[in-house]
C-alpha cells in the first residue's frame, strides 16, 4: 500500500546519503527560499518556506494565515440569514457552494426541509458553481506549468457559466441566494435552453483540454510521477474532493453523504484514478467537469414545478442544538458545525474547509522535490486561498 | 545599381555610417516585427481574444507605447547588487545580437561581412549572451534571478553542441562555412539532375532542420524551454530584478535574437536571399533579397512562436536529457549519414 511513498523516501535518502560524501569534501551551504506572500504562483498570499539544496526542496513549511478574515467569530455578531454574505467569500471561485452546507446545517436545527424544486435548483447551481470553479483549474494548471494559452479559454468558457449563475441570483461571484427553507427566487425565463447551450460549451471546453494539456507530451512528463500521494497518507492528512479520489480512494460525499441535495436521483459516476500523482489529479478534476455537466443536464430535464420556499417563520430563530454537516465542494468537503443557544444569531460556527487540509500536506509531498515540481505539485492539489485562511 | 554597389564605391567612414544604420535595422525591425505581429496579434489570435487595439489602427502603435512606458520608468537597483555588472549585463547580451547579425548575407552584394568563417563565427558569438545572462542573474543578488541565471547557463551550453551539430550537416553538404557560399550552394544545387528549384537544405538535412529549430528555440530560452524565466517558479529568473530601459535591452535581445537565429535557420536550410526561377547573381536580388530573407525569416519564427504559445515547459533535467540523450546523438547520426552520402555521390 505503502510502497511508492517508501520508495519515494527512500530514494531521497539515498540521493542525500550520496550528496553526503560530496559534502563532506566540498561544503555546500543551504538556501532558504520564500515562495511567498507576493509569488505569481500562489494566487494569494500563501507563503511557503522552502529550504533548497541546489534545486532540490530539503523541506518545506507552509506559512498561513496572512488572509484570515475572522469569518467563524464574524458569524456570532451576524443573523442566519446574513451569515451567507460571509461565507461566499471563502471559496470565492465557486461561491454558491459555499452557502449550501450552512444552510442544510441550520435547517437541520429548525427541522425544515426545502421544497423538491428548491433542491433541485439548489443542486443545478451547485454544479454550476463547481464547473465554474474547475474549469478556471483546468487552465491554471497549465499556466503553471508554462502553457499561457489554456487559461484564456478556461477564463473565456467560464464566463458563459457565471453569466447563467448571475441571471439566476443577481451575483456572478456572491449569489448570496441559498435561504433557510428554500432559495430567494424562481429560474428566470429561458435560462434552460440557455445553460443547456452553455453546458455543450463546456463539453467542447473540456475536449480541447484533454487534445491540449492532458494529451500533451511535455504535461504528461511534467506531471506523471510527481507528487504521488498514497491513499493512506492523503486519508490521515485529511484529504478530500479529487484529491484524495486521484489516490485510488473511492469516496464522494454528494453519493455517500445523503444530505438535502438530490444527487442520488441522478444518473452519475465518481472517477478515481490508482496513480495518485499530478497528472490523476488534473485527470480526475477533468472527468468531474463532464460529470458535473451531465448532472446539470439531467436536472435541468427532470426539474418539478412547485413552490421554492418552504414554510419558515419572518425572524428566523434557530432553537437551541448543535449540527454538523459537510457536503462535496468543488475544492472538497466543505463543513460548518453549528452550535445555536435558541438567539437570532449563532452562538459559534466551526467552518472546515478543504483547502486548509489539502495544502497542510505540503511538507510531506514537496520533500525531495524540484522547485519546478513545487510548483506543479501545488497547482494539482488546487487551494483557493480564501478557502485555507477563511 | 543599387545602394550596396554605391556603398563599394564609398569612403571607408561613408560605409561604416551606411552598414551601422542598416545593422541597427536589422536588429530592431525583426525585433519590432516578431513582437507586434506574433507576440502582440497572434498570441491573441491563438488564444481568443483581440490583443492591443486602441494605440494606432489595429493597435500598430502599441509598440511605440510599449517602449515610450519602459523609458520613463526609474532606473532602479537593487540595495545589494553589484552595480557594475549588473548595469552591462544587457548591453552583453545585446551585443550578441548585434554580432550574430553580422554574417546574414542579405543578397549577392548585400553583407556585412564576407568571410570564409561565417558559420563559425556566427555559433560562437551566440554564445556571449550567456555570458550576459549569467552577469544578470549573479548581479541582481537576488534568489531567483541567480537560480535563474545558473539555469540560463547550463541549459544554453547544452544547447549549443546541438546546434552545432545541426549546421555541420549543412556545412558538409555544401562543402564551406561561408555563409553566402551556403546560398549560392542550394541557389545552384541540383535535386537528382533538375535544378529547377536549387537544391534547399531542408530536403537533404530535414532533421538537422528540426534539431537547430529545437535548439534555437532553447537558446532564446522560450517555452517549451523557458524555464530560466520560468515566472510561475522564479518570477522571471534572471530578469526579476530588472526595470525600465534595461529590461527593454532584454526584451528586445531576445526577440531580434529570435529573429536572426530564424534568418539564419532561413539561410542555411531554405535558400537565404534566393528565390527560384531568378539568376542568383542577378543584381536585383540585391533589391528584393533583404524582403525575401524576412518573409522567410517570419516563416521560420511563426514555428518557433507556434511552440511558444502552445507548449508547457519542460523541466531543467528533462530538458538536459532532451538535449545529450535526443538531440546530441540524433546529430551526430545526421552528420554521419550526410558525410557517407556526400562522399557516395
Amino acid at each position: 500500500m505503502n510502497l511508492e511513498a517508501s520508495t519515494q523516501q527512500l530514494s531521497y535518502i539515498a540521493n542525500q546519503a550520496s550528496d553526503a560524501r560530496v559534502n563532506i569534501e566540498l561544503e555546500t551551504e543551504g538556501m532558504t527560499l520564500n515562495l511567498g506572500p507576493q509569488h505569481p504562483a500562489t494566487h494569494g498570499t500563501l507563503r511557503i518556506i522552502v529550504r533548497l539544496d541546489g534545486e532540490q526542496v530539503v523541506s518545506a513549511e507552509p506559512v498561513m494565515g496572512y488572509m484570515h478574515r475572522g469569518y467563524e467569530k464574524l458569524t456570532e455578531v451576524r443573523t442566519y440569514p446574513q451569515v451567507t454574505t460571509l461565507v461566499n467569500r471563502i471559496d470565492w471561485l465557486g461561491s454558491f457552494a459555499n452557502e449550501v452546507p450552512f444552510i442544510l446545517a441550520a435547517e437541520r436545527l429548525m427541522e425544515v426541509e426545502a421544497p423538491p424544486r428548491a433542491q433541485w435548483i439548489r443542486t443545478a447551481l451547485f454544479e454550476l458553481s463547481r464547473i465554474a470553479n474547475v474549469v478556471l483549474f483546468l487552465g491554471d494548471m497549465a499556466v503553471q506549468l508554462g502553457a499561457t494559452t489554456p487559461v484564456f479559454y478556461a477564463f473565456r468558457d467560464r464566463e458563459f457559466v457565471l453569466n447563467q449563475i448571475e441571471s439566476v441570483t443577481g451575483g456572478r461571484f456572491h449569489p448570496n441566494f441559498d435561504r433557510i427553507g428554500g432559495i430567494k427566487d424562481d429560474l428566470p425565463k429561458g435560462w434552460i435552453q440557455e445553460t443547456k447551450d452553455v453546458l455543450a460549451r463546456i463539453h467542447s471546453f473540456c475536449d480541447e483540454m484533454q487534445d491540449l494539456v492532458v494529451g500533451n507530451e511535455i504535461f504528461q512528463t511534467r506531471t506523471r510521477g510527481i507528487g504521488i500521494i498514497p491513499a493512506d497518507v492523503g486519508l490521515s492528512y485529511g484529504l478530500s474532493g479529487a484529491n484524495i479520489r486521484s489516490s485510488g480512494v473511492d469516496w464522494d460525499l454528494r453519493r455517500d453523504g445523503g444530505v438535502g441535495l438530490i444527487h442520488d436521483q441522478l444518473d452519475w459516476k465518481v472517477w478515481t484514478h490508482p496513480d495518485g500523482d499530478s497528472f490523476a489529479r488534473y485527470w480526475v478534476r477533468l472527468q468531474e467537469v463532464r460529470e458535473s455537466c451531465k448532472m446539470v443536464d439531467q436536472i435541468l430535464d427532470g426539474i418539478p414545478s412547485g413552490p421554492i420556499m418552504a414554510k419558515v417563520p419572518r425572524i428566523i430563530k434557530v432553537p437551541p442544538g448543535e449540527a454538523y454537516v459537510e457536503t462535496e465542494n468543488p475544492l472538497g468537503v466543505m463543513g460548518y458545525y453549528i452550535v445555536s443557544k435558541g438567539d437570532l444569531v449563532p452562538y459559534r460556527v466551526k467552518i472546515r474547509s478543504a483547502s486548509f487540509n489539502n495544502v497542510s500536506i505540503t511538507p510531506w509531498v514537496l520533500k525531495g522535490v524540484y522547485v519546478p515540481d513545487v510548483i506543479s505539485i501545488l497547482a494539482s492539489l488546487y487551494f483557493i486561498l480564501g478557502d485555507i485562511d477563511r | 545599381m543599387t545602394i550596396f554597389n554605391l556603398a563599394i564605391e564609398l569612403a571607408y567612414w561613408q560605409q561604416t555610417i551606411i552598414r551601422s544604420v542598416l545593422g541597427l535595422v536589422a536588429v530592431l525591425l525583426p525585433a519590432g516585427t516578431l513582437v507586434y505581429l506574433y507576440l502582440f496579434k497572434m498570441m491573441s489570435f491563438m488564444q481568443s481574444r483581440l490583443g492591443p487595439m486602441e494605440a494606432g489602427p489595429y493597435g500598430s502603435l502599441q509598440l511605440l507605447a510599449e517602449v515610450g512606458k519602459f523609458l520613463q520608468k526609474e532606473d532602479l537597483f537593487p540595495k545589494a547588487a553589484d552595480r557594475v555588472v549588473f548595469k552591462a549585463a544587457p548591453f552583453v547580451v545585446l551585443a550578441s545580437t548585434f554580432l550574430l547579425v553580422l554574417v546574414l548575407p542579405a543578397g549577392p552584394d548585400a553583407w556585412f561581412i564576407n568571410i570564409d568563417t561565417g558559420v563559425f563565427l556566427a555559433l560562437a558569438v551566440s554564445s556571449i549572451s550567456v555570458i550576459g545572462i549569467l552577469m544578470a542573474g549573479w548581479g541582481s543578488a537576488s534568489k531567483y534571478s541567480l537560480i535563474g541565471g545558473l539555469r540560463a547557463a547550463g541549459q544554453l551550453v547544452a544547447y549549443e553542441l546541438p546546434l552545432v551539430l545541426a549546421v555541420m550537416g549543412v556545412v558538409i553538404q555544401a562543402g564551406t562555412l561561408n555563409v553566402q557560399e551556403i546560398v549560392f550552394a542550394q541557389a545552384n544545387g541540383e535535386i537528382f539532375g533538375w535544378g529547377g528549384i536549387g537544391n534547399p537544405f531542408i530536403i537533404t538535412q530535414f532533421l538537422g532542420f528540426m534539431i537547430f529549430l529545437v535548439a534555437i528555440q532553447a537558446e532564446l530560452t522560450q517555452p517549451p524551454f523557458d524555464m530560466p524565466v520560468a515566472e510561475s517558479e522564479i518570477v522571471t529568473g534572471y530578469l526579476t530584478e530588472y526595470t525600465g530601459m534595461r529590461f527593454l535591452l532584454f526584451f528586445i535581445g531576445e526577440f531580434a535574437t529570435a529573429g536572426i537565429f530564424s534568418a539564419l535557420a532561413a539561410t542555411f536550410f531554405l535558400g537565404g536571399w534566393y528565390i527560384p526561377g531568378l539568376d542568383p547573381t542577378d543584381n536585383l536580388f540585391n533589391l528584393i533579397g533583404p524582403l525575401v530573407l524576412v518573409g522567410k525569416m517570419l516563416l521560420v519564427s511563426f514555428l518557433i512562436f507556434w511552440f511558444r504559445f502552445t507548449y508547457p515547459r519542460f523541466r531543467e533535467d528533462q530538458l538536459q536529457q532532451l538535449a545529450w540523450k535526443v538531440l546530441v546523438p540524433l546529430s551526430l547520426v545526421n552528420i554521419v549519414a550526410t558525410g557517407i552520402l556526400k562522399v557516395a555521390f
